[in-house]
């Protein structure tokens, strides 16, 4: 009988355990769902999402599909962004457009003009025509309140709805994706990581971002104490009002959402590094600082979660 | 080539000791009398975890309440439907660092009817606190999380004993609690226990040391969490690679692979053993994503090349040849409840064991456990939820199993109701409390 030399096994890093705990969740769905999707919005989220997926399945291809839901108000760097990754990995990505839904008269522009809750309804139309049973998202649970109790797969109706008391315990690493025909699950991979933990990654694996998310010049407005930037959302929800005054400022994004709700902040980050020293040192969490949908009620995201959204 | 090369380690630290930025998943248990919220609300703001946006909801909503001060314990609150309620129906993971560690808090809350969630956030914990309320000692609810913590084989406890502000930060109190403490959580084979004396509400020996107790020499809980030795069993314990995934390159003839190594360590060159199959054969590669590497240890994703065109599928488990497991179509594990629904013999179930899902049937449930006495009822007919015994079931295809008392990952398994999915028990192969080296 051999005996196997005695190794000191080394200790993983935080970085090396939340990689090693995505990339079992994207291989534990691929084999679980027959159709999996994943959402790609050209956020920070779901870009590492997307290089974790590539991670779990190299050499071969990501074998499923990559989902958008546009507002119609995105920035276009971000589009643009999303785009030219999709096509340099070969990738299929389909769109869901709210403003095809507006044009088509199955939703209603709302009073406030914002078109995140809108989304909602294109999401779940989505995941219906194209059968998929399993939806990768970028939440993390650090993010907000209602998330801090979601599971890595989360069970949705045939309404996309998530009901926090039909929610199965979650042990150790077995991930229970079994569903009835019509229900679907989606996937968390990133439900442990904080915004700290995407950006070291980012630097530590060198993925190339928006532009956006670095400093740069912008022209933008204040409302409600967010950096508001004008576009062609303008038209269509509210611009600046009078009051409401446009200023030059050194601004980036923290998080890249609906332009009407997604406010930038003063930065002069241009680097990788910087932003990661910046985000270390701030006191406010990046959908406070950014997301004027999360400030309209204490249970907003409770509220928006039971009826489908991400 | 010798498995000691590890030329991919070069970022890693190697020992015993988790290097500086690792993570560390914990567990709280206690109830909200015991001011568990108040010590997680204080450790996440003493440890400036709480971002200002947080704090002034959280004081808002103080002083709608009529409060004087922010109440730390709001910070925890989670859903619409738990604060309607003031109870908290769910796990909550909450998320802090200090430039020494990083942590994932697994907020579980203390009711009896819950000892589900207290199963859930100590299946993955890695370092359980049970709190105690200074005035009341060791009670039954304490008994109750110290035995789930055992159970789930939580490696290491401390134990909280808060509110000393309440009992003149006596240290009779303290050592009376804790002494009994030890005794009972040396009965359920927990060896390693650090008790500490604390006031969430002030913060003594939260974050800070406490003014008020020169008598304590130890560390506040904070410091003691980032300081504290993991001793990581399943890097030293037999190699256990549950088969994830299979990935065909695109053309080349490229076939690996891919799961999480449970425990130990593989080497390229290794003689490994497939199971259930028992088939031997050698590794040839070792890939880590997109490199490869001469080894790989514990908790790494990897994707295995062999060197024989074996049959080998999802549900297979790697092992090396030499040390085989225990291959069984018997399964008696001690079962925690779940569903709403009980669990009877005769049910149909599914079980879900690492990446293999096979069809089974509850022959048996020879006891009940009672968990705050440790009583066992004997053929108790079914279980119900929270309900805690031992269940034998048979299963469609042999389980490649270890025992839960030596490794966490191919000694766990679910079992799931076939008809909707719902999960019913989490079940831990072999009997409770055992010390894993006898």
């Amino acid at each position: 009988m051999t005996v196997a030399p005695i190794t000191t096994a080394p200790h993983l890093s935080s970085l090396d355990v939340l990689e090693a705990e995505a990339v079992f969740i994207f291989r534990e769905t691929a084999a679980q769902f027959e159709r999996p999707a994943m959402l790609f919005s050209g956020g920070k989220d779901s870009i590492v999402m997307l290089h974790l997926a590539c991670k779990a399945f190299w050499p071969a291809p990501v074998p499923f599909t990559l989902l958008h839901v546009d507002t119609g108000h995105n920035f276009p760097e971000v589009l643009e962004y999303r785009d030219r990754t999709v096509e340099r990995l070969g990738l299929r990505l389909t769109v869901a457009s709210v403003q095809d839904f507006i044009d088509s008269g199955r939703l209603r522009e709302r009073p406030d003009g914002t078109r995140n809750p809108l989304q909602t309804v294109p999401l779940l139309d989505a995941i219906n025509q194209g059968g998929f049973d399993a939806l990768f998202g970028g939440g993390r649970r650090d993010e907000e309140k209602a998330r801090a109790k979601e599971r890595v797969f989360s069970l949705r109706d045939e309404f996309g709805a998530w009901d926090p008391r039909r929610q199965r315990p979650e042990l150790w690493s077995l991930y229970n994706g079994r569903h009835s025909p019509g229900e679907h699950v989606r996937v968390f991979p990133l439900s442990n990581w904080t915004e700290l933990d995407v950006w070291q990654y980012i630097e530590r694996e060198e993925i190339p971002l928006p532009s956006i998310y670095f400093a740069h010049r912008r022209e933008v407005f204040d409302r409600k104490g967010m950096w508001l930037a004008p576009g062609p959302w303008c038209e269509s929800a509210h611009g600046p009002r009078p009051g409401e005054t446009l200023q030059v400022r050194t601004v980036r994004y923290r998080t890249v959402g609906d332009m009407s709700c997604t406010g930038a902040v003063d930065s002069e980050a241009v680097t990788v590094a910087q932003v990661v020293e910046e985000i270390a040192a701030s006191r406010i969490t990046e959908r406070g600082a950014t997301r004027a949908d999360d400030k309209m009620s204490e249970a907003a995201m409770e509220d928006r979660k039971k009826e489908g959204y991400f | 080539m010798s498995p000691s090369t590890r030329a991919d380690a070069d970022h890693l630290v190697p020992g015993n000791v988790r290097p500086a930025g690792a993570l560390l998943r914990l567990a709280t248990a206690g109830s909200v009398d015991d001011g568990k919220s108040t010590l997680v609300g204080r450790l996440l703001y003493d440890s400036k975890s709480i971002f200002t946006d947080q704090l002034d909801a959280v004081t808002r909503t103080s002083h709608d309440r009529g409060l004087l001060e922010a109440d730390l314990a709001l910070l925890t609150d989670g859903l619409r439907a738990e604060r309607e309620q003031g109870i908290t129906i769910d796990v909550a993971y909450r998320y802090f660092a200090t430039p020494r560690r990083r942590f994932i808090l697994a907020d579980t809350p203390g009711h009896v009817q819950y000892t589900r969630n207290m199963v859930t956030g100590a299946s993955t914990a890695e370092l359980a606190v049970v709190l105690v309320d200074a005035r009341n000692g060791v009670v039954e609810q304490t008994r109750r999380h110290t035995a789930v913590a055992a159970l789930l084989r939580v490696p290491q406890v401390v134990l909280a004993v808060n509110k000393m502000d309440l009992v003149d930060y006596s240290e009779s109190v303290f050592a009376a609690i804790a002494a009994e403490f030890s005794a009972y959580a040396r009965s359920l084979g927990i060896h390693r226990v650090t008790a500490i004396p604390l006031s969430a509400l002030c913060g003594d020996n939260v974050v800070e040391p406490s003014a008020h107790m020169d008598w304590y020499a130890g560390q506040p809980l904070l410091a003691h969490l980032e300081d504290v030795e993991i001793a990581d069993d399943t890097a030293t314990a037999p190699a256990r690679f549950p088969v994830q995934y299979v990935i065909d390159g695109p053309g080349d003839g490229y076939r690996a692979y891919a799961g999480q190594l449970a425990s130990g360590s593989l080497a390229v060159g290794d003689r490994i053993a497939v199971w259930p199959t028992g088939r031997h054969t050698h590794i040839a590669a070792i890939d880590r994503y997109q490199d490869s590497v001469n080894q790989g240890h514990a908790g790494q994703a990897l994707s295995l090349r062999l060197v024989d065109d074996l049959d080998v599928a999802r549900g297979d488990l790697i092992t090396l040849a030499h040390d085989a497991p225990m291959l069984t179509r018997e399964l008696t594990a001690t079962a925690c409840h779940l569903a709403d629904r009980p669990l009877r013999v005769g049910d149909q179930v599914l079980v879900k064991h690492t990446s293999r899902t096979t069809r089974g049937q509850v022959r048996a449930i020879p006891d009940r456990l009672d968990i705050t006495d440790l009583s066992r009822h004997p053929q108790p007919g079914l279980l119900n939820a929270n309900d805690i015994g031992t269940v034998v079931v048979r299963t469609e295809e042999p389980l490649v199993l270890d025992a839960y008392a030596t490794n966490r990952t191919t000694g766990s398994c679910l079992l799931i109701d076939p008809t909707d999915g719902t999960t019913l028990s989490a079940a831990m192969a072999g009997a409770p409390f055992t010390d894993a080296r006898s």
